[in-house]
């Protein structure tokens, strides 16, 4: 009773502030609404018993990526108003799109899930939770069975930096860096001149 | 999984890890040395491939072996395919050293971001779970979008980075999108076992699945419907990185697509044959009638890739008995000769070292540089399907197989867009060899030069030897039960 309450009213804030999330006129109230949105999935994952992917959504989403995208949305001056301005032409369109997608996702969830699936059948059956909890059954077949698609993650992960690195480093010759190991190693004879003026007379520099 | 069979089933990957391995060595090798160093880089490279290429022929066992837990299959239709994929981006790197370092845009990570890019396809080439799919689909694209972007200081290329980005991205969301739903409707993400389920147990839900991910698999392959990006990204990428598109990639969405169709849902054809057969006519008709209005010779290629991918369609719709090997032997002609076309307009340039990429700067080619006109005459023809050359056995075997798997209907289709397309290949080889010269062309430089009439002696060479081919497709093409 409890679970299903918690269950209804976390999917309608969900619903909502995903639907805010297009709607909001200004887009730092979007991104809020979209962290809002993380966390009630958050709470989501959570029910099902899924609290360490609940955990990861939080930290990595609104922790990270949506902070990101505050900084993106507050940093560019974009005028939102003008990008608004075809939304009434192109709203036949879209809600075209939109509905018959929705009538798709209504056939496909009408249709019950007839197929008996056998746990031999599932890829990675989760443990019940006296055995091992959450965090522990995914780090025990990530590192495992699937160590293959953790090697290729990082792959993946290896061929964004160094697209990142090649599309925007640039090396600038006229700017002027501190390279303390040049500095420390230079010997005497450079830095300092000892000169013999004589009196009455300056020392030409 | 412990030590013996994680060791014994890396035994099969020696072509993936020398790629990974050299990548990783390449980019260390390019921190420390600078860009000075590209061009050895870049030769280093070219090695790795050929060496990856060898590698998978070498590795490819009689029978099949299924490795990781079943998530990839190594068996002759994948290593047919790798050895293809590594030989063109091979040549597509050779490509590139001389236009990169004439426009000064030559860094070291270039060449290792298209070996990391040929590690995702050799992934694809051998997928055999949902997640192997989706993790080569996306290895391979997100280093092309940096391919396509490369030379960030030209508007085009940027625009085309980034157009090129945001519907692969939208596609990689539809593919994961039906993957998501078949695992939720067979519980597993397993090939053999989704085809168990899909022959027991079929649902909506599956069906709509697995037209999601054809959906994401047709878009990375560039067919039509979803072939909307293809001839802004070809023109606005630098050309080195449209010939590296234009072959290996298609190959290694083109095996994937049909390992998807063949492996997972082999059972049940009726249920993607439909989809095929409608996207395949499409492209062949939307690649053979857009490219007549062309202008510039990159999107004309962009279309022509299209029909060709159409083609490629004709024989996975023909079904696995009779379009696996069609469907090899078809692709992998049209691969080398891709990467030759490329190779000849990277060597059409002007005195100044400018592009000409206009279908008019073609014109009196032959009498300034005559091989060039005669290397670009046998591409052509070959592409086009004239007899003596090896495009006609690619596109003969497509049409047989389409008329042995029933698809006759598609065989005709095929016959008319051939004759179409044909139209504007004779159009180009026209313009070469009887209008009159109007801009000095000056050719390719040393290592482009050395690529385009390497593929050209291949596709030349092959007339021969097509026999070879053909038995070394059939063989791979016997990939199923």
């Amino acid at each position: 009773m409890l679970i299903s309450a918690a269950f209804y009213i976390l999917s309608a804030i969900a619903i909502i502030s995903a639907l805010m999330v297009v709607a909001a006129k200004n887009p730092v109230h979007s991104v809020l609404f979209l962290v809002l949105t993380f966390f009630t999935t958050a709470g989501l994952f959570v029910l099902i018993g899924a609290e360490y992917l609940a955990m990861l959504l939080v930290v990595v989403y609104v922790g990270a990526v949506m902070v990101l995208f505050l900084f993106v949305v507050m940093m560019l001056d974009i005028d939102f108003v003008e990008l608004k301005q075809g939304f009434t032409r192109y709203l036949p369109l879209g809600a075209g799109v939109a509905i018959t997608l929705f009538a798709m996702f209504i056939l496909v969830s009408n249709t019950r899930i007839a197929v008996n699936i056998g746990a031999g059948d599932l890829a990675s059956p989760t443990p019940s939770t006296d055995i091992a909890n959450n965090a522990e059954a995914i780090g025990k077949i990530l590192y495992t069975d699937y160590i293959l698609f953790f090697q290729l993650a990082g792959l993946v992960l290896f061929v964004a930096m160094i697209g990142a690195i090649v599309l925007t480093l640039r090396h600038r010759d006229n700017v002027k860096r501190q390279n303390v190991t040049k500095q420390v190693g230079r010997p005497r004879a450079e830095g300092v001149e000892l000169m013999d003026p004589k009196s009455g007379e300056g020392v030409a520099l | 999984m412990d030590i013996t069979t994680l060791s014994n089933d890396l035994k099969h990957m020696i072509p993936e890890l020398i790629l990974a391995l050299g990548a990783m060595s390449a980019v260390l090798a390019g921190a420390f040395m600078g860009a000075k160093s590209s061009k050895w880089i870049s030769y280093f490279c070219v090695l790795l491939l050929l060496a990856a290429g060898y590698a998978a022929v070498r590795c490819a066992p009689l029978e099949p072996v299924e490795i990781f837990r079943s998530s990839l299959i190594i068996d002759n239709f994948g290593g047919f395919a790798k050895l293809i994929i590594a030989l063109t981006s091979a040549a597509a790197v050779l490509l590139s050293i001389d236009y990169l370092t004439e426009r000064k845009i030559d860094k070291p990570e270039y060449p290792v971001l298209a070996v990391l890019a040929v590690l995702g396809m050799y992934i694809m080439a051998s997928a055999h779970d949902l997640i192997a799919i989706y993790m080569g689909v996306e290895l391979q694209s997100l280093a092309l979008y940096v391919l396509a972007s490369y030379a960030r200081d030209s508007a085009k290329s940027t625009e085309a980075g980034l157009k090129y980005f945001v519907l692969g991205a939208l596609s990689s969301g539809i593919l994961l999108y039906g993957a998501s739903l078949i695992y939720g409707f067979t519980g597993s993400v397993n090939f053999t076992n989704i085809g168990n389920s899909a022959l027991n147990n079929p649902s909506v839900g599956l069906t709509f699945g697995m037209v999601f991910v054809l959906s994401g698999l047709a878009f990375k392959m560039s067919v039509a419907p979803f072939h909307m990006w293809t001839p802004d990204v070809y023109e606005g990428s630098p050309t080195p990185s449209t010939a590296f598109f234009a072959a290996a990639p298609k190959m290694a969405a083109a095996i994937l697509l049909a390992r998807f169709c063949f492996d997972a849902f082999g059972d049940v054809p009726n249920l993607w044959k439909d989809i095929i057969a409608i996207m395949a006519v499409l492209s062949m008709f939307v690649g053979a009638i857009f490219a007549l209005q062309q202008t510039n010779v990159k999107r004309l290629f962009a279309y022509s890739s299209i029909a060709n991918m159409g083609y490629a369609l004709v024989a996975i719709a023909a079904g696995r008995e009779h379009g696996a090997t069609a469907l090899l032997l078809f692709v992998s002609i049209y691969a080398i000769s891709s990467v030759g076309l490329f190779g000849v307009l990277l060597s059409m340039r002007d005195n100044e070292g400018k592009a000409l990429e206009k279908l008019s700067d073609f014109s009196g080619l032959s009498k300034q540089r005559p091989m060039l006109a005669l290397a670009l005459t046998v591409l052509l023809f070959s592409i086009a399907g004239i007899p003596p050359l090896a495009g006609f056995f690619g596109k003969f075997e497509v049409f047989i197989a389409a008329v042995n798997g029933q698809v006759v209907p598609l065989a005709l289709v095929l016959v008319i867009a051939s004759v179409i397309s044909a139209f504007y290949y004779l159009r180009i080889i026209k313009i070469v060899w009887f209008d009159e010269a109007k801009k000095s062309i000056a050719g390719g430089l040393a290592t482009t030069r050395f690529s385009v009439a390497g593929t050209t002696l291949v596709l030349a060479a092959l007339t021969p030897f097509i026999g070879l081919l053909y038995a070394a497709a059939k063989l791979g093409g016997n990939f199923i039960k």
